[in-house]
């Protein structure tokens, strides 16, 4: 059991000024040496394969109306950098801090979601999730929103008080009011995929925080029974069709059918080991709407086969693996929450996205983390890697 | 607190292993056993058909006169994929195409939708509400303007002048069917129509985009596949927008044929006179049993080279148009041809089934002397002769005492004919008494003719006639006793109150029917000798009947088709003529029949008056046939000339008198005009003999007669292989460079987007 009290030293030692720059990286205790190298290497591949599979997604089009064909390239790249910074922000300060920052966290997300719903929000590609800024840039807010409830949860039911060993009903209770809010504002928005993703998040984190299984297997039957007999009601037509269309991967291949239709030829086709970069006939006859955020997946499954598909699916599981150890081998609960917060969400998201593409999950607006063009979701992914990294190296003082 | 964190933790690991795992799993079950689906999928996807039309090949006479050609029309059509992509779908230019055109916007929507496209209103589009079964980037015709109608031409031109008023709408001219010589063979020539949706699936019809036009009757039926040519293809890869990308393949589109027919446009013009003057004369004739002029309601005449079975002219009255079907024929027009009376779209050469009367003697001496009669014998030919309970005469009583055949052919003496089929009809019974089987002579040696089935003539539509003997009768009797027997009781109230004379001969008839219906009697054996009765032939069928009689008793099959040109001029073929059968007659009985016809024109004859004066002698035998409640049936076969005959003729009136007043003289005029006797120069070639050879196509494409030198490019002939006695009856369809299959399938129809 952690003392609480106790005051603590940060990892990041002071050290006697004459050690050298180079000493003080490679020292044992340096955070450098602390990092979990394979998960960012994983993060990092991820990042490069997205980068090529973006770049044969937009090319031709680029091309095409007389602009760059890397242009969407570089921003990836870009997108990538500040994320990186953004990521690094968030490992270097202290997580056992960041629960005092955390319900700021919160507010600010809860936030933009209701300015999303305000004037300020605009409909991109269907789907009325951004803010546009000036200067071009866009935001969506739900992919922070999924940051800011991974740690909230962790903070809510990560502090344990009176010795309990469990949160109570009534940390279980406040988790869900907390998340009930930004959840209803996503559902106003609507953005289904991101819901979903939530709410696997909530279920997640809930399950491992040690709470009463009933409340877990209580909340999943309240979803399995919401799912199958409310939603049809509440949702609206296009979004019903999209659940249709995996049921019955034939309906209407020129209507709503279309999209799902399209990304199965493309992964379809894709044999062995693909059409090779850049030649796939789907991918570069522009085939697939939205390829390079949502569908970027068939990019790889058509122009590099089942094994660059399943070489995405491995570096997911990759990181997916290191999170889960890092969540295990967390040495507090808050830790050990925000880990398997994340985890839950790149999981589940993974699982859409890819899943949509193949057919067996309905279409949702929803990137792949790391590996879909798109800045907000960028930024929100690798914040998470970050406090990955954060957990990871502050497991390890003990 | 760890514990039971951790083991949840293993649980979100088993969690997150079985997604990982289930879209592998996916992914590979797609990419490998589901793959060569997805592959072809992708392949259809990008890659877009765009047929070019092949010209039509024209049709021409032996002397290479075109019969149908083609001529520009100025086609309105829509690129569907061009008008969707405009503001609203493109209401604004369609609704500015719909007034120039003046056809409604909802109309031409369906025409551009493509076939099984989901409507607004949930249904699929089909061929009711009208749809385009080409491929989507294919410019759609909407209507098309007869470069003939200027008015209309220089209206509608307004589309291509302000073309950036119209994007998506092209106005260009394109060729479609011309007839130079009007109506003139029009049964033989036939018309085009619309491909049908079941026929576009067909695998002869490949590459037809909905609106395309096939041979619908006639030789453009017969001969559409190589007439047709085949359409062209252009593989063009498109992007997901439908723009080009570019070409993945081209298969250039083969013009169709020349057709050379080897009907000859001048007789054929002069036949088609000579067929109508005569009706019109025969229009002024009194008939002298009725009291009335002959109503000679329709007619027709043929010429046959009687040495190869070729047809030389063929009319048919009345006729139509075949412009009328340019451009789709109004249901208005189409309807006034399929009522009136005269049947103008049916061809009385081929379709038209009569009594042939006398003309069928020839039929009835060959049997005789089959039977065991001399043809050198001496007959009888009293004014009328008793057989059964029944009385049959001569015409008007005429009587000639002991003749030859030749006499009573030259006479045209029906008691001789009575006499010597009641004589085998005698003999028959007995056999049939005997327990032995009936000889049936005279039907066998009518089938022997080629009466009785088709001619094989290559047009649709071709009819059998009808030979009647004992096992026709019995099988006809056993499916009409039925009705028969009751009328014997009803009797014909409906008739009676008109006609109580009728009603009493239709009653007694039903009653004879009912019992004796079976029962071929002698009196339908005497009637059958001289073409009466249960004998229908067509006159087409008469006139091949009678080549072989000319040319020494070789049946052939008619033909048109003389061969084909292809439109370059590089290649040809000739088809070949088809024989049928040979006559079961020996060549001294030939021999005595057309010495004995050629004595029907001579003065004296019965024909003798309509041939007075023609310098060389023409081998004939006139036809009166009877029918009930009507004027007769005026035919006249013959062929010329007799002495080494080289074309039959043969001409039918229905209700137009005997064959010596209205038939004969329509014959005669024909025969002056293809021999240059009525001050008018021959229409046979030198020699009086028409070419045998092709037409020739010059290098500039057009049409020269044949034996024209033409300096480069060399004929290079094909070898038509020779018809097998395995497929006897298919001359009219023997394929001459039947189009190749392309390799490829249909591209599938798409150009909707959903929902991202």
């Amino acid at each position: 059991m952690t003392d609480w009290s106790t005051p603590r030293v940060s990892p990041v030692r002071l050290r006697p000024s004459g050690v050298s720059v180079r000493e003080r990286m490679l020292d044992r205790t340096s955070p450098l040496r602390q990092l979990d190298w394979v998960l960012l290497i994983a993060v990092g591949l991820l990042i490069a394969v997205g980068g090529l599979l973006i770049w044969s997604a937009t090319r031709q089009r680029e091309m095409v109306l007389g602009l760059d064909p890397q242009a969407f390239v570089k921003k990836h790249a870009i997108n990538a950098t500040i994320g990186l910074a953004l990521g690094t922000v968030a490992a270097l300060v202290d997580y056992r801090a960041l629960r005092a920052y955390a319900p700021f966290v919160y507010g600010a997300s809860c936030l933009g979601l209701i300015a999303v719903l305000s004037p300020l929000g605009s409909t991109i590609n269907g789907a009325h999730s951004w803010i546009v800024l000036p200067a071009g840039f866009q935001i969506q807010p739900s992919e922070f929103a999924k940051l800011a409830i991974v740690v909230g949860m962790a903070m809510l039911l990560g502090e344990k008080r009176d010795g309990e060993s469990r949160p109570r009903d009534m940390d279980v209770v406040q988790v869900l009011g907390l998340c009930a809010f930004p959840l209803g504002l996503i559902m106003l928005q609507p953005d289904f995929g991101s819901m979903m993703v939530f709410i696997f998040v909530i279920l997640g984190v809930l399950a491992v925080s040690g709470a009463p299984a009933r409340w877990v297997g209580g909340l999943l039957l309240a979803g399995v029974l919401v799912g199958g007999f409310v939603a049809p009601h509440l949702l609206k037509d296009y979004q019903l069709n999209r659940f249709r269309v995996v049921a019955n991967p034939g309906a209407d291949p020129q209507g709503f059918g279309f999209n799902v239709n399209q990304a199965l030829i493309a992964n379809g086709s894709g044999g062995l080991t693909g059409k090779g970069l850049f030649h796939g006939t789907q991918t570069q006859g522009r085939f697939i709407p939205e390829q390079q955020t949502d569908f970027v997946f068939t990019v790889a499954g058509e122009e590099l086969g089942l094994a660059g598909g399943g070489g995405i699916i491995l570096l997911l599981g990759v990181v997916l693996w290191r999170g889960l150890r890092i969540a295990s081998q967390a040495t507090d609960l808050f830790g050990r929450l925000v880990a398997a917060g994340v985890v839950s969400w790149f999981t589940f998201q993974s699982f859409v996205n890819i899943g949509m593409t193949l057919g067996i999950m309905p279409v949702t607006g929803l990137p792949l983390p790391f590996v879909s063009y798109g800045g907000s979701a960028m930024f929100a992914n690798l914040m998470a890697i970050g406090l990955l990294q954060n957990v990871h190296m502050r497991s390890r003082e003990m | 607190m760890k514990d039971q964190s951790r083991s949840r933790i293993v649980v979100l690991r088993v969690v997150v292993l079985s997604i990982l795992l289930t879209l592998f799993g996916r992914l590979a079950y797609l990419q490998t056993a589901d793959g060569a689906k997805y592959v072809q999928a992708a392949s259809n996807n990008r890659v877009r058909n765009i047929i070019t039309p092949a010209a039509r090949g024209q049709v021409l006479d032996d002397r290479g006169v075109a019969l149908v050609n083609n001529k520009t029309a100025l086609v309105v059509s829509v690129t569907r994929s061009r008008i969707l992509s405009q503001p609203h779908a493109g209401a604004a230019v369609l609704a500015r195409l719909a007034r120039v055109i003046g056809i409604p916007v909802a109309q031409i929507t369906n025409i551009i939708t493509p076939c099984g496209e989901v409507l607004k209103n949930g249904t699929r589009a089909s061929s009711k509400t009208g749809c385009w079964n080409g491929s989507p980037l294919q410019p759609v015709p909407v209507r098309s303007y007869s470069s003939d109608n200027a008015a209309e031409v220089r209206r509608v031109l307004a589309i291509a002048e302000h073309a950036e008023s119209f994007p998506g709408v092209q106005a260009q001219y394109a060729p479609v069917r011309q007839y130079p010589q009007k109506s003139m063979a029009a049964h033989v020539l036939g018309y085009l129509g619309p491909i049908s949706q079941a026929e576009a699936s067909m695998a002869q019809y490949r590459n037809l985009p909905s609106g395309s036009l096939i041979g619908r009757s006639g030789v453009e039926s017969v001969y559409d596949s190589q007439l047709r040519g085949t359409n062209g293809v252009q593989k063009l890869q498109v992007d997901m927008s439908g723009t080009v990308t570019g070409t993945v393949g081209t298969v250039p589109a083969q013009a169709g044929q020349n057709l050379v027919l080897s009907l000859d446009a001048g007789i054929q013009k002069a036949t088609e006179a000579a067929l109508a003057k005569g009706i019109a004369t025969a229009r002024t004739q009194r008939d002298p049993v009725r009291g009335t002029n002959y109503a000679a309601p329709k007619g027709a005449a043929i010429v046959v080279e009687v040495g190869t079975g070729r047809i030389v002219a063929m009319a048919s009255n009345p006729t139509y148009d075949p412009t009328l079907f340019v451009g789709g024929i109004s249901t208005k027009e189409y309807r006034a041809l399929t009522t009136d009376p005269g049947q103008p779209l049916l061809s009385n050469a081929t379709q038209g089934l009569f009594s042939p009367g006398s003309t069928f003697k020839i039929v009835s001496t060959a049997a005789a002397v089959a039977a065991g009669d001399s043809i050198n014998g001496i007959y009888n030919c009293p004014p009328s002769l008793m057989i059964g309970n029944q009385r049959f005469g001569n015409f008007e009583g005429e009587q000639f005492g002991p003749i030859d055949f030749r006499t009573a052919l030259i006479k045209s003496c029906d008691t001789v004919y009575y006499q010597v089929a009641y004589d085998q009809w005698l003999r028959d019974e007995a056999a049939l008494k005997a327990g032995k089987p009936a000889q049936e002579v005279f039907p066998k040696q009518a089938r022997a003719f080629g009466f009785g089935s088709k001619t094989g003539i290559d047009l649709p539509g071709d009819l059998s006639g009808l030979i009647t003997d004992r096992k026709y009768k019995l099988n006809f009797w056993k499916q009409m006793k039925a009705v028969e027997c009751k009328r014997a009781k009803t009797g014909y109230p409906e008739v009676a109150k008109t006609d109580p004379a009728r009603a009493a001969y239709l009653l007694q008839l039903a009653k004879e029917n009912c019992t004796d219906g079976y029962r071929y009697n002698a009196g339908d054996s005497a009637l059958f000798a001289i073409g009466q009765g249960d004998v229908l032939v067509t006159p087409l069928q008469l006139a091949m009947a009678y080549s072989a009689v000319a040319n020494g008793g070789t049946l052939y099959e008619p033909r048109l088709a003389k061969g084909f040109l292809s439109a370059d001029g590089k290649t040809y073929s000739t088809l070949p003529s088809v024989k049928r059968g040979t006559l079961p007659v020996s060549q001294s009985v030939l021999a005595y029949i057309r010495s004995a016809l050629a004595g029907v024109t001579q003065q004296g004859g019965t024909a003798g008056f309509a041939f007075a004066g023609f310098p060389f002698p023409v081998a004939g035998k006139t036809g009166t046939a009877d029918v009930l409640g009507k004027a007769p049936t005026s035919w006249f076969a013959s062929f010329a000339p007799a002495n080494k005959p080289k074309y039959a003729v043969v001409v039918m009136v229905p209700e137009g008198g005997t064959g010596a007043t209205t038939a004969a003289p329509i014959a005669r005029s024909i025969y002056d005009a293809m021999y240059g006797l009525a001050g008018k120069p021959s229409l046979l070639g030198p020699g009086g003999v028409l070419p045998s050879a092709l037409p020739v196509v010059r290098p500039d494409g057009t049409i020269a007669p044949p034996g024209t030198r033409v300096p480069v490019p060399p004929h290079r002939a094909v070898t038509i292989p020779k018809p097998t006695s395995a497929s006897p009856s298919s001359g009219s369809t023997r394929a001459i460079g039947a189009p190749a299959r392309l390799p490829w399938s249909e591209e599938p129809r798409r150009t909707t987007r959903g929902k991202p």
